[in-house]
Protein backbone atom coordinates (compact mmCIF):
# COMPACT_ATOMS: atom_id res chain seq x y z
CA UNK A 1 0.00 0.00 0.00
CA UNK A 2 1.26 3.36 -1.06
CA UNK A 3 1.02 6.53 1.20
CA UNK A 4 -1.93 8.65 -0.31
CA UNK A 5 -1.09 11.39 2.06
CA UNK A 6 1.73 12.23 4.00
CA UNK A 7 2.09 15.50 6.43
CA UNK A 8 5.28 16.69 8.00
CA UNK A 9 5.75 19.40 10.65
CA UNK A 10 2.26 21.81 9.48
CA UNK A 11 1.31 24.46 10.51
CA UNK A 12 -0.77 27.61 10.26
CA UNK A 13 -0.44 30.81 11.38
CA UNK A 14 -3.89 32.69 10.68
CA UNK A 15 -3.98 36.50 11.78
CA UNK A 16 -0.92 36.60 13.90
CA UNK A 17 -2.56 33.74 16.02
CA UNK A 18 -0.72 29.94 15.28
CA UNK A 19 -4.06 27.85 14.74
CA UNK A 20 -2.47 24.57 13.60
CA UNK A 21 1.34 23.44 14.62
CA UNK A 22 3.32 20.19 14.00
CA UNK A 23 0.91 17.86 12.66
CA UNK A 24 2.44 14.68 11.19
CA UNK A 25 0.05 12.43 9.34
CA UNK A 26 0.62 9.40 7.15
CA UNK A 27 -2.86 7.92 5.16
CA UNK A 28 -2.79 5.01 3.05
CA UNK A 29 -4.41 5.01 0.05
CA UNK A 30 -7.97 3.75 0.35
CA UNK A 31 -8.45 4.63 4.29
CA UNK A 32 -10.45 6.90 5.51
CA UNK A 33 -9.44 9.31 8.40
CA UNK A 34 -12.28 11.90 10.62
CA UNK A 35 -10.60 14.48 12.21
CA UNK A 36 -12.33 15.46 15.40
CA UNK A 37 -11.73 17.98 17.95
CA UNK A 38 -13.38 20.28 19.92
CA UNK A 39 -14.77 23.87 18.67
CA UNK A 40 -12.01 25.99 17.28
CA UNK A 41 -9.62 23.08 17.39
CA UNK A 42 -8.31 23.50 13.54
CA UNK A 43 -9.82 21.05 12.21
CA UNK A 44 -11.45 23.16 9.47
CA UNK A 45 -7.66 24.62 8.84
CA UNK A 46 -6.57 21.53 8.69
CA UNK A 47 -8.08 20.33 5.75
CA UNK A 48 -8.14 23.98 4.29
CA UNK A 49 -4.58 23.26 4.62
CA UNK A 50 -4.41 20.06 3.09
CA UNK A 51 -5.99 21.07 -0.11
CA UNK A 52 -3.84 23.97 -0.39
CA UNK A 53 -6.76 27.09 0.49
CA UNK A 54 -4.46 28.41 3.47
CA UNK A 55 -0.52 28.71 3.25
CA UNK A 56 1.56 26.63 5.85
CA UNK A 57 4.40 26.10 6.45
CA UNK A 58 5.75 22.21 6.25
CA UNK A 59 5.36 20.06 4.07
CA UNK A 60 2.02 17.98 2.43
CA UNK A 61 2.38 15.09 -0.02
CA UNK A 62 -0.44 14.19 -2.12
CA UNK A 63 -0.21 10.83 -4.08
CA UNK A 64 3.20 10.93 -4.14
CA UNK A 65 4.14 14.51 -5.07
CA UNK A 66 4.84 17.75 -3.48
CA UNK A 67 1.41 19.63 -3.04
CA UNK A 68 2.93 23.08 -2.99
CA UNK A 69 4.66 22.05 -6.53
CA UNK A 70 1.35 20.73 -7.82
CA UNK A 71 -0.26 23.31 -10.54
CA UNK A 72 -3.87 24.28 -9.19
CA UNK A 73 -5.48 22.37 -12.12
CA UNK A 74 -3.32 19.11 -11.50
CA UNK A 75 -4.22 19.04 -7.72
CA UNK A 76 -7.84 19.75 -8.78
CA UNK A 77 -7.40 16.09 -10.52
CA UNK A 78 -6.48 14.83 -7.51
CA UNK A 79 -8.34 16.30 -4.15
CA UNK A 80 -12.02 16.88 -4.44
CA UNK A 81 -12.77 19.69 -1.80
CA UNK A 82 -16.66 20.29 -0.11
CA UNK A 83 -16.54 22.82 2.66
CA UNK A 84 -18.57 22.37 5.91
CA UNK A 85 -20.82 25.49 4.26
CA UNK A 86 -21.31 24.96 0.15
CA UNK A 87 -22.02 27.80 -1.69
CA UNK A 88 -24.38 26.66 -4.25
CA UNK A 89 -25.69 29.30 -6.98
CA UNK A 90 -29.33 29.21 -6.92
CA UNK A 91 -29.75 29.66 -10.63
CA UNK A 92 -27.77 26.86 -11.84
CA UNK A 93 -29.49 23.27 -12.94
CA UNK A 94 -28.08 20.29 -10.93
CA UNK A 95 -26.71 19.01 -14.14
CA UNK A 96 -24.62 22.48 -14.72
CA UNK A 97 -23.52 22.33 -11.07
CA UNK A 98 -22.25 18.68 -11.22
CA UNK A 99 -20.37 19.98 -14.29
CA UNK A 100 -18.51 22.33 -12.74
CA UNK A 101 -16.36 19.33 -11.51
CA UNK A 102 -15.22 18.81 -14.65
CA UNK A 103 -13.17 22.15 -14.73
CA UNK A 104 -9.62 20.97 -14.09
CA UNK A 105 -9.68 19.02 -16.97
CA UNK A 106 -11.02 21.45 -20.04
CA UNK A 107 -9.94 25.12 -20.60
CA UNK A 108 -12.04 27.76 -19.38
CA UNK A 109 -12.77 28.28 -22.63
CA UNK A 110 -13.93 25.39 -24.14
CA UNK A 111 -18.06 24.09 -23.94
CA UNK A 112 -18.25 20.98 -21.89
CA UNK A 113 -16.82 17.82 -24.15
CA UNK A 114 -18.86 14.53 -24.52
CA UNK A 115 -16.38 12.68 -22.24
CA UNK A 116 -17.56 15.40 -19.33
CA UNK A 117 -20.96 14.93 -19.68
CA UNK A 118 -21.07 11.19 -19.75
CA UNK A 119 -19.30 11.28 -16.78
CA UNK A 120 -21.39 13.72 -15.52
CA UNK A 121 -24.68 11.39 -16.50
CA UNK A 122 -22.89 8.07 -14.64
CA UNK A 123 -22.11 10.44 -10.97
CA UNK A 124 -26.02 11.83 -11.14
CA UNK A 125 -26.71 8.22 -11.85
CA UNK A 126 -24.77 6.90 -8.99
CA UNK A 127 -25.60 9.49 -6.65
CA UNK A 128 -29.72 8.37 -7.09
CA UNK A 129 -29.83 12.29 -8.50
CA UNK A 130 -31.00 10.79 -11.82
CA UNK A 131 -34.76 12.53 -11.72
CA UNK A 132 -33.40 15.73 -10.43
CA UNK A 133 -30.54 16.23 -13.24
CA UNK A 134 -32.64 19.39 -14.22
CA UNK A 135 -33.94 20.89 -11.28
CA UNK A 136 -32.61 24.65 -10.01
CA UNK A 137 -30.23 23.85 -6.77
CA UNK A 138 -32.33 25.66 -4.52
CA UNK A 139 -35.24 23.53 -5.34
CA UNK A 140 -33.33 20.31 -3.66
CA UNK A 141 -33.67 19.48 -0.02
CA UNK A 142 -30.61 19.06 2.54
CA UNK A 143 -29.77 15.65 1.72
CA UNK A 144 -30.40 15.99 -2.02
CA UNK A 145 -27.74 19.58 -1.92
CA UNK A 146 -25.11 17.29 0.07
CA UNK A 147 -25.43 15.07 -2.62
CA UNK A 148 -24.96 17.20 -5.49
CA UNK A 149 -22.05 18.88 -3.30
CA UNK A 150 -20.35 15.32 -3.47
CA UNK A 151 -21.36 14.39 -7.23
CA UNK A 152 -19.66 17.66 -8.51
CA UNK A 153 -16.49 16.64 -6.18
CA UNK A 154 -16.63 13.21 -8.07
CA UNK A 155 -16.79 14.46 -10.96
CA UNK A 156 -13.49 15.59 -10.76
CA UNK A 157 -12.73 12.01 -10.49
CA UNK A 158 -9.93 12.78 -7.65
CA UNK A 159 -8.11 10.07 -5.61
CA UNK A 160 -9.05 11.75 -2.44
CA UNK A 161 -12.17 13.57 -1.00
CA UNK A 162 -11.83 16.34 1.91
CA UNK A 163 -14.93 16.47 3.16
CA UNK A 164 -15.55 19.14 5.95
CA UNK A 165 -18.47 18.45 8.09
CA UNK A 166 -20.39 16.89 5.08
CA UNK A 167 -23.13 16.10 7.93
CA UNK A 168 -23.56 19.05 9.95
CA UNK A 169 -27.00 19.86 8.06
CA UNK A 170 -28.21 16.92 7.58
CA UNK A 171 -30.88 14.75 10.25
CA UNK A 172 -29.43 11.13 11.36
CA UNK A 173 -31.13 9.37 8.48
CA UNK A 174 -29.41 11.88 6.19
CA UNK A 175 -26.24 11.54 7.94
CA UNK A 176 -25.97 8.11 7.49
CA UNK A 177 -27.14 7.88 4.42
CA UNK A 178 -24.61 10.50 2.86
CA UNK A 179 -22.00 8.74 4.66
CA UNK A 180 -22.71 5.36 3.71
CA UNK A 181 -22.42 6.82 0.20
CA UNK A 182 -18.99 7.71 0.78
CA UNK A 183 -17.98 4.78 2.14
CA UNK A 184 -19.59 2.67 -0.88
CA UNK A 185 -17.59 5.13 -2.98
CA UNK A 186 -14.09 4.97 -0.75
CA UNK A 187 -14.52 1.05 -1.28
CA UNK A 188 -15.58 0.85 -5.18
CA UNK A 189 -12.77 3.39 -6.38
CA UNK A 190 -10.13 2.98 -4.01
CA UNK A 191 -10.83 6.80 -2.68
CA UNK A 192 -8.76 8.02 0.24
CA UNK A 193 -11.15 9.81 2.45
CA UNK A 194 -10.16 12.98 5.06
CA UNK A 195 -13.14 14.35 6.71
CA UNK A 196 -13.67 16.62 9.73
CA UNK A 197 -17.07 15.21 11.99
CA UNK A 198 -18.40 16.64 14.92
CA UNK A 199 -20.09 13.40 15.62
CA UNK A 200 -17.79 11.32 17.64
CA UNK A 201 -19.87 8.18 17.43
CA UNK A 202 -20.38 8.57 13.60
CA UNK A 203 -16.66 9.18 12.91
CA UNK A 204 -15.56 6.44 15.37
CA UNK A 205 -18.53 3.98 13.26
CA UNK A 206 -16.87 5.18 9.60
CA UNK A 207 -13.69 6.31 9.67
CA UNK A 208 -10.84 3.61 10.25
CA UNK A 209 -9.03 5.78 11.95
CA UNK A 210 -9.16 9.09 14.12
CA UNK A 211 -6.66 12.42 14.08
CA UNK A 212 -7.66 13.98 17.89
CA UNK A 213 -7.07 18.04 17.65
CA UNK A 214 -6.84 20.50 20.24
CA UNK A 215 -5.72 23.66 20.57
CA UNK A 216 -4.14 23.09 16.89
CA UNK A 217 -2.17 20.25 17.92
CA UNK A 218 -2.86 16.56 17.30
CA UNK A 219 -3.46 15.04 21.18
CA UNK A 220 -3.95 11.15 19.37
CA UNK A 221 -4.36 9.27 16.16
CA UNK A 222 -5.27 5.69 15.72
CA UNK A 223 -8.17 3.16 15.34
CA UNK A 224 -11.70 5.11 17.01
CA UNK A 225 -11.00 2.69 20.07
CA UNK A 226 -7.76 3.98 20.75
CA UNK A 227 -8.47 7.62 20.32
CA UNK A 228 -11.97 8.04 21.68
CA UNK A 229 -11.39 7.33 25.90
CA UNK A 230 -13.74 8.90 28.58
CA UNK A 231 -10.62 10.82 30.04
CA UNK A 232 -9.50 12.24 26.40
CA UNK A 233 -13.17 13.41 26.30
CA UNK A 234 -13.27 14.87 29.72
CA UNK A 235 -9.63 16.40 29.08
CA UNK A 236 -10.31 17.83 25.71
CA UNK A 237 -13.90 18.07 25.03
CA UNK A 238 -14.32 19.11 28.99
CA UNK A 239 -17.28 16.56 28.24
CA UNK A 240 -18.68 13.74 30.82
CA UNK A 241 -18.92 10.77 28.50
CA UNK A 242 -18.79 7.44 28.43
CA UNK A 243 -17.59 4.91 25.37
CA UNK A 244 -18.90 0.91 24.50
CA UNK A 245 -17.42 -0.66 21.60
CA UNK A 246 -18.98 -3.79 20.41
CA UNK A 247 -19.58 -5.84 16.81
CA UNK A 248 -21.63 -2.76 15.63
CA UNK A 249 -19.04 -0.09 15.93
CA UNK A 250 -18.15 2.27 18.93
CA UNK A 251 -20.35 4.57 20.74
CA UNK A 252 -19.99 7.84 22.44
CA UNK A 253 -22.75 8.95 25.00
CA UNK A 254 -23.01 11.42 26.60
CA UNK A 255 -24.04 11.46 30.46
CA UNK A 256 -25.86 13.74 32.58
CA UNK A 257 -24.65 13.17 35.99
CA UNK A 258 -27.56 14.40 38.17
CA UNK A 259 -27.47 16.56 41.28
CA UNK A 260 -28.61 13.97 44.29
CA UNK A 261 -31.93 14.36 45.54
CA UNK A 262 -32.20 15.70 48.92
CA UNK B 1 -30.19 33.33 -28.01
CA UNK B 2 -31.84 33.14 -31.16
CA UNK B 3 -35.01 35.28 -29.56
CA UNK B 4 -32.57 37.82 -28.12
CA UNK B 5 -30.96 38.16 -31.58
CA UNK B 6 -34.37 38.63 -33.77
CA UNK B 7 -35.34 41.01 -30.79
CA UNK B 8 -32.16 43.50 -31.10
CA UNK B 9 -33.07 43.07 -34.91
CA UNK B 10 -36.63 44.45 -34.44
CA UNK B 11 -35.51 47.04 -32.13
CA UNK B 12 -33.46 48.53 -34.38
CA UNK B 13 -35.67 48.65 -37.35
CA UNK B 14 -37.94 50.26 -35.04
CA UNK B 15 -35.56 52.89 -33.85
CA UNK B 16 -34.82 53.63 -37.29
CA UNK B 17 -38.52 54.04 -38.45
CA UNK B 18 -39.97 56.18 -35.98
CA UNK B 19 -39.03 59.95 -35.25
CA UNK B 20 -39.80 63.28 -36.83
CA UNK B 21 -39.85 61.72 -40.09
CA UNK B 22 -41.54 58.65 -40.32
CA UNK B 23 -39.80 55.95 -42.82
CA UNK B 24 -40.82 52.59 -43.63
CA UNK B 25 -39.27 49.74 -42.04
CA UNK B 26 -39.25 48.03 -45.09
CA UNK B 27 -37.37 51.20 -46.72
CA UNK B 28 -35.07 51.49 -44.24
CA UNK B 29 -33.98 48.00 -44.18
CA UNK B 30 -33.36 47.99 -48.09
CA UNK B 31 -31.69 51.50 -47.81
CA UNK B 32 -29.12 49.73 -45.67
CA UNK B 33 -29.22 46.66 -47.94
CA UNK B 34 -28.70 48.88 -50.14
CA UNK B 35 -25.58 49.78 -48.59
CA UNK B 36 -23.47 46.54 -49.27
CA UNK B 37 -21.30 47.03 -51.84
CA UNK B 38 -22.66 44.68 -54.35
CA UNK B 39 -26.07 44.78 -53.77
CA UNK B 40 -28.37 47.19 -55.19
CA UNK B 41 -32.12 47.42 -53.48
CA UNK B 42 -34.41 49.96 -54.62
CA UNK B 43 -35.48 51.34 -51.13
CA UNK B 44 -38.21 53.76 -52.36
CA UNK B 45 -36.19 56.65 -49.94
CA UNK B 46 -36.37 59.78 -51.01
CA UNK B 47 -33.13 61.83 -50.74
CA UNK B 48 -33.38 63.53 -47.55
CA UNK B 49 -35.07 60.59 -45.68
CA UNK B 50 -32.18 58.22 -46.58
CA UNK B 51 -30.26 61.33 -45.56
CA UNK B 52 -31.67 61.04 -42.21
CA UNK B 53 -31.42 57.49 -41.82
CA UNK B 54 -27.70 57.60 -42.65
CA UNK B 55 -26.70 60.22 -40.82
CA UNK B 56 -28.86 60.71 -37.74
CA UNK B 57 -31.21 57.36 -36.98
CA UNK B 58 -28.12 54.90 -37.75
CA UNK B 59 -25.66 56.09 -35.91
CA UNK B 60 -27.44 57.07 -32.77
CA UNK B 61 -29.71 53.33 -33.16
CA UNK B 62 -25.80 51.99 -32.85
CA UNK B 63 -24.72 53.97 -30.68
CA UNK B 64 -27.99 52.66 -28.60
CA UNK B 65 -27.46 49.20 -29.14
CA UNK B 66 -23.15 49.48 -28.03
CA UNK B 67 -23.77 51.55 -25.04
CA UNK B 68 -26.94 49.30 -23.75
CA UNK B 69 -25.18 46.20 -24.80
CA UNK B 70 -22.12 46.90 -22.98
CA UNK B 71 -23.80 48.18 -20.22
CA UNK B 72 -25.94 45.55 -19.50
CA UNK B 73 -22.74 42.67 -20.24
CA UNK B 74 -20.88 44.44 -17.67
CA UNK B 75 -23.54 44.14 -15.59
CA UNK B 76 -23.43 40.71 -15.73
CA UNK B 77 -20.11 40.04 -15.66
CA UNK B 78 -19.90 42.25 -12.37
CA UNK B 79 -23.20 40.62 -11.04
CA UNK B 80 -20.98 37.57 -11.47
CA UNK B 81 -17.41 38.59 -10.17
CA UNK B 82 -18.76 39.78 -6.64
CA UNK B 83 -21.81 36.68 -6.65
CA UNK B 84 -23.91 39.27 -5.60
CA UNK B 85 -27.35 40.23 -7.54
CA UNK B 86 -27.41 44.11 -6.85
CA UNK B 87 -23.95 45.24 -8.62
CA UNK B 88 -23.73 46.76 -11.54
CA UNK B 89 -21.49 48.36 -13.81
CA UNK B 90 -21.25 51.66 -11.81
CA UNK B 91 -20.63 49.94 -8.43
CA UNK B 92 -16.91 50.33 -8.30
CA UNK B 93 -16.88 54.52 -8.45
CA UNK B 94 -17.22 54.10 -12.91
CA UNK B 95 -20.02 56.69 -12.24
CA UNK B 96 -19.02 58.72 -9.69
CA UNK B 97 -15.43 58.55 -11.01
CA UNK B 98 -16.78 59.54 -14.70
CA UNK B 99 -18.99 62.34 -12.97
CA UNK B 100 -16.75 63.98 -11.00
CA UNK B 101 -14.67 63.83 -14.61
CA UNK B 102 -17.33 65.53 -16.66
CA UNK B 103 -18.61 67.97 -14.42
CA UNK B 104 -14.64 69.16 -13.86
CA UNK B 105 -14.62 69.72 -17.47
CA UNK B 106 -18.00 71.30 -17.67
CA UNK B 107 -17.46 73.65 -14.75
CA UNK B 108 -13.81 74.72 -15.80
CA UNK B 109 -12.92 74.06 -19.23
CA UNK B 110 -14.69 77.15 -21.92
CA UNK B 111 -17.20 75.75 -24.30
CA UNK B 112 -16.17 72.44 -23.00
CA UNK B 113 -13.49 71.99 -25.47
CA UNK B 114 -9.87 71.80 -26.61
CA UNK B 115 -9.65 73.56 -29.72
CA UNK B 116 -12.66 71.76 -31.57
CA UNK B 117 -12.81 68.31 -29.89
CA UNK B 118 -14.92 68.26 -26.88
CA UNK B 119 -12.82 66.66 -24.18
CA UNK B 120 -15.61 65.27 -22.12
CA UNK B 121 -15.94 62.26 -23.27
CA UNK B 122 -12.41 62.40 -22.71
CA UNK B 123 -12.57 63.31 -18.88
CA UNK B 124 -15.86 60.57 -18.21
CA UNK B 125 -13.12 58.03 -19.71
CA UNK B 126 -10.22 58.83 -17.63
CA UNK B 127 -12.25 59.25 -14.39
CA UNK B 128 -14.39 55.49 -14.90
CA UNK B 129 -11.11 54.17 -14.84
CA UNK B 130 -9.46 55.95 -12.27
CA UNK B 131 -12.58 55.53 -9.86
CA UNK B 132 -12.31 51.24 -10.38
CA UNK B 133 -8.46 51.94 -10.00
CA UNK B 134 -8.78 53.59 -7.01
CA UNK B 135 -11.47 51.16 -5.25
CA UNK B 136 -9.34 47.97 -6.83
CA UNK B 137 -6.10 49.72 -5.28
CA UNK B 138 -7.80 50.03 -1.68
CA UNK B 139 -9.13 46.61 -1.96
CA UNK B 140 -5.94 45.21 -2.76
CA UNK B 141 -4.53 47.00 -0.01
CA UNK B 142 -7.22 45.70 2.89
CA UNK B 143 -6.44 42.80 0.95
CA UNK B 144 -7.51 39.68 4.16
CA UNK B 145 -10.41 37.67 3.58
CA UNK B 146 -12.94 37.14 1.25
CA UNK B 147 -11.53 39.49 -1.76
CA UNK B 148 -14.90 40.09 -3.30
CA UNK B 149 -16.77 41.81 -0.18
CA UNK B 150 -13.71 43.30 0.20
CA UNK B 151 -13.55 44.97 -2.97
CA UNK B 152 -17.26 45.91 -3.12
CA UNK B 153 -16.52 47.80 0.21
CA UNK B 154 -13.78 49.77 -1.01
CA UNK B 155 -15.91 50.38 -3.91
CA UNK B 156 -18.66 52.12 -1.98
CA UNK B 157 -16.00 54.04 -0.23
CA UNK B 158 -14.03 55.35 -3.46
CA UNK B 159 -17.40 55.93 -4.99
CA UNK B 160 -19.21 58.39 -1.76
CA UNK B 161 -15.81 59.96 -2.01
CA UNK B 162 -15.89 60.76 -5.59
CA UNK B 163 -19.26 61.25 -5.58
CA UNK B 164 -18.91 63.87 -3.01
CA UNK B 165 -16.45 65.57 -4.55
CA UNK B 166 -18.34 66.11 -7.60
CA UNK B 167 -20.91 67.80 -5.84
CA UNK B 168 -18.64 70.15 -4.14
CA UNK B 169 -17.84 71.28 -7.73
CA UNK B 170 -21.04 71.36 -8.67
CA UNK B 171 -22.36 73.54 -6.05
CA UNK B 172 -19.50 76.02 -6.54
CA UNK B 173 -20.17 76.27 -10.17
CA UNK B 174 -24.41 76.91 -9.97
CA UNK B 175 -24.25 78.21 -13.58
CA UNK B 176 -23.44 75.04 -15.41
CA UNK B 177 -25.41 73.03 -12.84
CA UNK B 178 -27.72 72.24 -16.63
CA UNK B 179 -25.14 70.84 -18.40
CA UNK B 180 -23.96 68.80 -15.57
CA UNK B 181 -27.24 67.49 -14.85
CA UNK B 182 -28.15 67.11 -18.40
CA UNK B 183 -25.09 64.92 -18.72
CA UNK B 184 -25.37 62.97 -15.75
CA UNK B 185 -28.79 61.84 -16.76
CA UNK B 186 -27.45 60.49 -20.17
CA UNK B 187 -27.92 61.08 -23.55
CA UNK B 188 -27.45 59.92 -26.94
CA UNK B 189 -28.67 63.10 -28.57
CA UNK B 190 -25.12 64.31 -29.36
CA UNK B 191 -24.94 60.99 -31.31
CA UNK B 192 -23.19 60.87 -34.65
CA UNK B 193 -20.47 58.21 -36.32
CA UNK B 194 -17.20 59.96 -34.89
CA UNK B 195 -18.94 59.06 -31.44
CA UNK B 196 -19.85 55.94 -32.55
CA UNK B 197 -16.49 55.14 -33.89
CA UNK B 198 -14.77 55.92 -30.19
CA UNK B 199 -17.05 54.12 -28.57
CA UNK B 200 -16.45 50.89 -30.44
CA UNK B 201 -13.00 49.70 -30.59
CA UNK B 202 -13.06 49.72 -26.57
CA UNK B 203 -16.92 48.04 -26.79
CA UNK B 204 -14.94 45.39 -28.85
CA UNK B 205 -12.35 44.55 -27.16
CA UNK B 206 -14.56 44.37 -23.96
CA UNK B 207 -16.86 42.44 -25.37
CA UNK B 208 -14.85 39.60 -26.44
CA UNK B 209 -12.76 39.28 -23.50
CA UNK B 210 -15.75 39.47 -21.06
CA UNK B 211 -17.89 36.46 -23.44
CA UNK B 212 -14.91 34.13 -23.24
CA UNK B 213 -15.41 33.91 -19.41
CA UNK B 214 -18.64 32.76 -19.13
CA UNK B 215 -17.67 29.05 -17.72
CA UNK B 216 -14.99 31.50 -15.42
CA UNK B 217 -17.84 33.06 -13.88
CA UNK B 218 -19.62 30.18 -13.42
CA UNK B 219 -17.06 28.10 -11.57
CA UNK B 220 -16.24 30.91 -9.31
CA UNK B 221 -20.40 31.44 -8.28
CA UNK B 222 -19.56 28.69 -6.11
CA UNK B 223 -17.21 30.65 -4.02
CA UNK B 224 -13.38 31.54 -3.88
CA UNK B 225 -12.39 28.41 -1.69
CA UNK B 226 -14.28 25.96 -3.97
CA UNK B 227 -12.84 27.77 -7.33
CA UNK B 228 -10.15 26.83 -6.30
CA UNK B 229 -10.47 23.43 -5.49
CA UNK B 230 -11.52 23.49 -8.87
CA UNK B 231 -8.09 24.48 -9.92
CA UNK B 232 -8.90 28.05 -11.24
CA UNK B 233 -7.23 31.17 -9.65
CA UNK B 234 -10.21 33.19 -8.54
CA UNK B 235 -7.95 36.51 -7.94
CA UNK B 236 -6.56 36.30 -11.54
CA UNK B 237 -10.18 35.72 -13.14
CA UNK B 238 -11.70 38.58 -11.43
CA UNK B 239 -8.91 40.84 -12.20
CA UNK B 240 -9.73 40.21 -15.63
CA UNK B 241 -13.41 40.14 -15.47
CA UNK B 242 -13.04 43.69 -13.65
CA UNK B 243 -10.88 45.44 -15.87
CA UNK B 244 -12.32 44.23 -19.07
CA UNK B 245 -15.75 45.15 -17.99
CA UNK B 246 -14.64 48.26 -16.50
CA UNK B 247 -13.17 49.45 -19.96
CA UNK B 248 -16.60 48.35 -21.88
CA UNK B 249 -18.13 51.03 -19.23
CA UNK B 250 -15.89 53.97 -19.28
CA UNK B 251 -16.19 53.65 -23.03
CA UNK B 252 -20.23 53.63 -23.06
CA UNK B 253 -20.05 56.17 -20.06
CA UNK B 254 -18.13 58.49 -22.14
CA UNK B 255 -19.85 58.55 -25.23
CA UNK B 256 -23.96 58.65 -23.44
CA UNK B 257 -23.38 60.04 -19.98
CA UNK B 258 -24.79 57.73 -16.71
CA UNK B 259 -27.58 55.71 -18.23
CA UNK B 260 -28.47 53.93 -15.23
CA UNK B 261 -30.64 50.47 -14.41
CA UNK B 262 -29.39 48.67 -17.88
CA UNK B 263 -26.72 47.22 -16.30
CA UNK B 264 -28.40 45.97 -13.04
CA UNK B 265 -32.01 44.92 -14.96
CA UNK B 266 -31.34 43.47 -17.94
CA UNK B 267 -28.93 40.62 -17.13
CA UNK B 268 -32.01 39.65 -14.19
CA UNK B 269 -34.64 39.64 -17.24
CA UNK B 270 -31.92 37.38 -19.08
CA UNK B 271 -31.62 35.29 -16.12
CA UNK B 272 -35.24 34.63 -15.72
CA UNK B 273 -35.50 33.98 -19.41
CA UNK B 274 -32.92 31.90 -20.46
CA UNK B 275 -31.29 30.06 -17.20
CA UNK B 276 -28.50 31.28 -14.62
CA UNK B 277 -25.29 29.58 -16.81
CA UNK B 278 -23.01 32.61 -17.30
CA UNK B 279 -22.36 30.81 -20.44
CA UNK B 280 -25.84 32.06 -21.25
CA UNK B 281 -26.22 35.31 -19.26
CA UNK B 282 -23.55 37.11 -21.34
CA UNK B 283 -24.27 37.11 -24.59
CA UNK B 284 -27.77 37.80 -24.14
CA UNK B 285 -27.48 40.29 -21.70
CA UNK B 286 -25.34 41.68 -24.77
CA UNK B 287 -27.98 41.55 -27.17
CA UNK B 288 -31.13 42.02 -24.67
CA UNK B 289 -29.11 45.39 -23.39
CA UNK B 290 -28.83 46.75 -26.63
CA UNK B 291 -32.51 46.08 -27.76
CA UNK B 292 -33.61 47.61 -24.74
CA UNK B 293 -31.52 50.38 -25.03
CA UNK B 294 -32.40 51.49 -28.61
CA UNK B 295 -36.98 50.91 -27.35
CA UNK B 296 -35.76 53.46 -24.84
CA UNK B 297 -33.94 55.70 -26.37
CA UNK B 298 -37.08 55.34 -29.02
CA UNK B 299 -39.93 56.45 -26.28
CA UNK B 300 -37.32 59.06 -24.92
CA UNK B 301 -37.09 60.74 -28.24
CA UNK B 302 -40.89 60.29 -29.16
CA UNK B 303 -43.00 60.78 -26.31
CA UNK B 304 -42.66 64.14 -25.91
CA UNK B 305 -41.76 65.06 -29.45
CA UNK B 306 -39.92 67.23 -30.53
CA UNK B 307 -38.55 67.91 -27.09
CA UNK B 308 -36.58 64.71 -25.28
CA UNK B 309 -36.75 63.13 -22.40
CA UNK B 310 -33.46 61.97 -20.36
CA UNK B 311 -32.71 58.60 -21.73
CA UNK B 312 -31.62 57.66 -17.99
CA UNK B 313 -35.15 59.05 -16.93
CA UNK B 314 -37.15 56.61 -19.15
CA UNK B 315 -34.41 53.50 -17.93
CA UNK B 316 -34.82 54.57 -14.51
CA UNK B 317 -38.69 54.36 -14.73
CA UNK B 318 -38.80 51.02 -16.32
CA UNK B 319 -35.72 50.01 -14.18
CA UNK B 320 -36.87 51.21 -10.41
CA UNK B 321 -40.21 49.90 -10.36
CA UNK B 322 -38.60 46.16 -11.62
CA UNK B 323 -35.36 46.94 -8.99
CA UNK B 324 -38.84 46.56 -6.35
CA UNK B 325 -39.85 43.74 -7.50
CA UNK B 326 -36.90 42.25 -7.58
CA UNK B 327 -35.67 42.73 -3.86
CA UNK B 328 -39.21 41.79 -2.97
CA UNK B 329 -39.01 38.27 -4.83
CA UNK B 330 -35.50 38.05 -4.11
CA UNK B 331 -35.95 38.49 0.23
CA UNK B 332 -38.71 35.58 -0.04
CA UNK B 333 -36.45 32.99 -1.53
CA UNK B 334 -33.75 32.71 0.21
Amino acid sequence: MTAAIEVAGLGVTLGGARVLDGVDLTLDSGSWLAVVGPNGAGKSTLLRALTGLVRHDGTVTLGGRHAGSLRPRDRARLAGYAPQAPVLPAALSVTEYVLLGRTPYRSLLSAPRAEDRTVTAGVLERLDLGPFRDRPLHTLSGGERQRAVLARALAQQPRMLFLDEPTSALDLGHAQQVLELVDRLRREDGLTVVSTLHDLTLAGQYADTLLMLAGGAVVATGSPADVLTPERLARHYGATAEVTSGPEGIRVYPVRRRPSPS
Amino acid sequence: MVAATALLGAAVLAGLSVGAVGLPPLGAAAALLDRIPGVSIHSGLSPVETQVLLQLRLPRVLLAALVGGMLALAGAAYQGVFRNPLADPYLLGAAAGAGLGATLVIAYVPGNSVGPVSVVPLAAFVGALTGVGLAYGLGALAGQGDGAATLLLAGVAVASFLAAAQTAVQQANAESLRDVYSWLLGQLGAASWPTVGLMLPYAAVSAICLLTTGRGLDVLSVGDDEATSLGIRPQRLRLLVLVAASLGTAAAVAVSGLIGFVGLVVPHIVRRLAGGSYRTVLPVSLLGGGAFLVLADLVARTVLSPAELPIGVVTAFVGAPFFAILLRVGSGRS
